[in-house]
């Protein structure tokens, strides 16, 4: 199956574009540990290698790769949004 | 067990090589040129210039002589030259280098001059270069190879693929009795507890947890916001946000195996396993201490596509970013992209790497050896006096 993006975990609330996502486009995404799929529509241009929100969280909410937390959001963010440095920040510095 | 035999060179001490060098090794900045003489003069030689080694004091000098020691005992070494501009301290040198029975020879430039330090140092320089010549590879078992693994420019595909695909290899290397040192102490920054859950031993996960934090409080009382260094811009460029999502990429690499020692800077693992070794992130300045250490062949996986090789040690370069192994391929040892692709499994590329891994041991040369990257970088822990 034709995929557009990736899951390391399943508690994992975003996945990594392995193209180039255009906003708009409906895309799909695997699972790496259990090989399921879910689909998203993207709401921003999400370049190979950046992250896309699989959920919708409030500012503030832990963002969840590999299973563990990767950092905070700053702002809110809804489903299919890019995630990286403008609304995500390190919980560590 | 894996009983896979390599073809490697044999060291007076019974440890073993994968290359064959003769070092010219200045022990100062001001040793250089000479150094650089000789091996102009000598074919077959190969100087590692470097900055630093006059008025270092204490720690720092004590870590200088120590990665110059070591980087002369390494096993691809196969006898070393050591210029310096006065006696004593090339002299210390070439002793230490000389504990592994290796031939060594060291010159001082003080009431020589250079020329006639390159004259004298050339003539030993010649006679160690036909000795190694006629030095041959033998088979030895897997179990007599060190390893050393560090990432760098990363991005996502980097914890994706081909961090991960190392993983599979050391797992691999640790089962077979190998020994593999890894280390970049502030980039296991959010997944250090998962490291410390790694080591055998509660005094191994507080030796390690005190480097750590050791080398955090240190970054945090220069003032620093490591935010655009730690993660670098090249990794925010690949979509990595935070210090925790590169750490838990970066540490990836080790896979399931367990940590068995946690080194010092340069320190040489005292026993076969998997090693921790507190290093800088810095690719040039951590593969130097790996190689100081006994290193023979680093993995290096990247993302956007760091480019860094070391004159004494192999670095085999993959990566699975296909924009970097499309735009960067002269660089990439192995193209991993399949992987992000779905074409291909990671263990499927774990035994890709691992056959270059053997290739690249027994003699085939890297794309950063052919390309000339001979990055010999030494840390520096302070101003000198």
């Amino acid at each position: 199956m034709r995929h557009e993006f990736l899951i390391h975990n399943p508690k994992d609330n975003v996945g990594v574009a392995v193209v180039d996502i255009k906003a708009g486009e409906r895309v799909a995404g695997v699972s790496l540990e259990d090989g399921s799929s879910v689909e998203v529509d993207a709401k921003n241009d999400i370049p190979l290698g950046h992250k896309v929100a699989l959920a919708s969280m409030d500012a503030g909410a832990s963002v969840i790769k590999y299973g563990v937390p990767i950092g905070k959001t700053t702002q809110a963010v809804s489903r299919g949004e890019h995630v990286h440095v403008h609304n995500l920040k390190s919980g560590r510095w | 067990m894996d009983r896979a035999t390599f073809m490697g060179y044999k060291r007076e001490n019974g440890t073993i090589g994968v290359r064959n060098h003769v070092v010219i090794l200045p022990l100062d900045d001001l040793s250089n040129a000479a150094a650089e003489g000789v091996s102009r003069l000598i074919q077959g030689t190969l100087p590692l210039p470097h900055p630093y080694g006059r008025l270092q004091f204490g720690a720092d000098l004590d870590l200088f002589f120590k990665t110059l020691i070591g980087t002369g005992c390494n096993p691809n070494v196969a006898a070393v030259v050591v210029i310096g501009i006065e006696p004593n301290w090339a002299e210390k040198v070439a002793s230490g280098i000389a504990e592994t029975g290796k031939p060594v020879a060291s010159f001082p430039i003080e009431r020589y001059g250079d020329l006639r330090t390159i004259e004298r140092a050339a003539r030993a320089a010649k006679d160690f270069v036909q000795q190694a010549s006629e030095l041959t590879r033998e088979p030895v078992e897997i179990s007599e190879l060190v390893v050393s693994i560090k990432c760098g420019e990363s991005d996502t595909t980097s914890g994706l693929v081909s961090n991960p695909t190392v993983g599979k290899v050391v797992e691999r290397m640790v089962a077979a009795d190998a020994t593999v040192l890894f280390g970049e102490t502030s980039e296991l920054t959010g997944g250090e507890h998962i490291v410390a859950d790694r080591m055998k031993t509660p005094e191994l996960r507080k030796k390690f947890l005190d480097l750590f934090n050791d080398y955090v409080g240190f970054i945090e009382r220069e003032g620093a916001d490591l935010m655009g260094s730690q993660p670098t811009q090249g990794n925010i460029r690949g979509g990595l946000t935070t210090i925790e999502e590169k750490a838990m990429g970066n540490i990836q690499k080790i896979g399931r195996a367990r940590v068995d020692g946690v080194l010092h800077p340069a320190e040489a693992p005292p026993a076969k396993g998997l090693y921790f070794m507190d290093t800088s992130s810095a690719a040039a300045e951590a593969v130097t201490l790996f190689a100081a250490a006994g290193s023979v062949v680093h993995l290096f996986p990247t993302g956007q596509g760091n480019i860094v090789g070391h004159p004494v040690i192999p670095v085999i370069k993959l990566s699975a970013n296909p924009i970097t192994v499309s735009t960067m391929s002269e660089h990439i040892d192995l193209d991993i992209s399949g992987v992000l692709a779905l074409e291909k499994t990671l263990d499927q590329a774990g035994d890709q790497l691992f056959e270059v891994l053997t290739r690249t041991i027994a003699g085939r040369l890297t794309a950063a050896e052919v390309l000339g990257h001979r990055e010999f970088v030494l840390t520096k822990l302070y101003r000198s006096a």
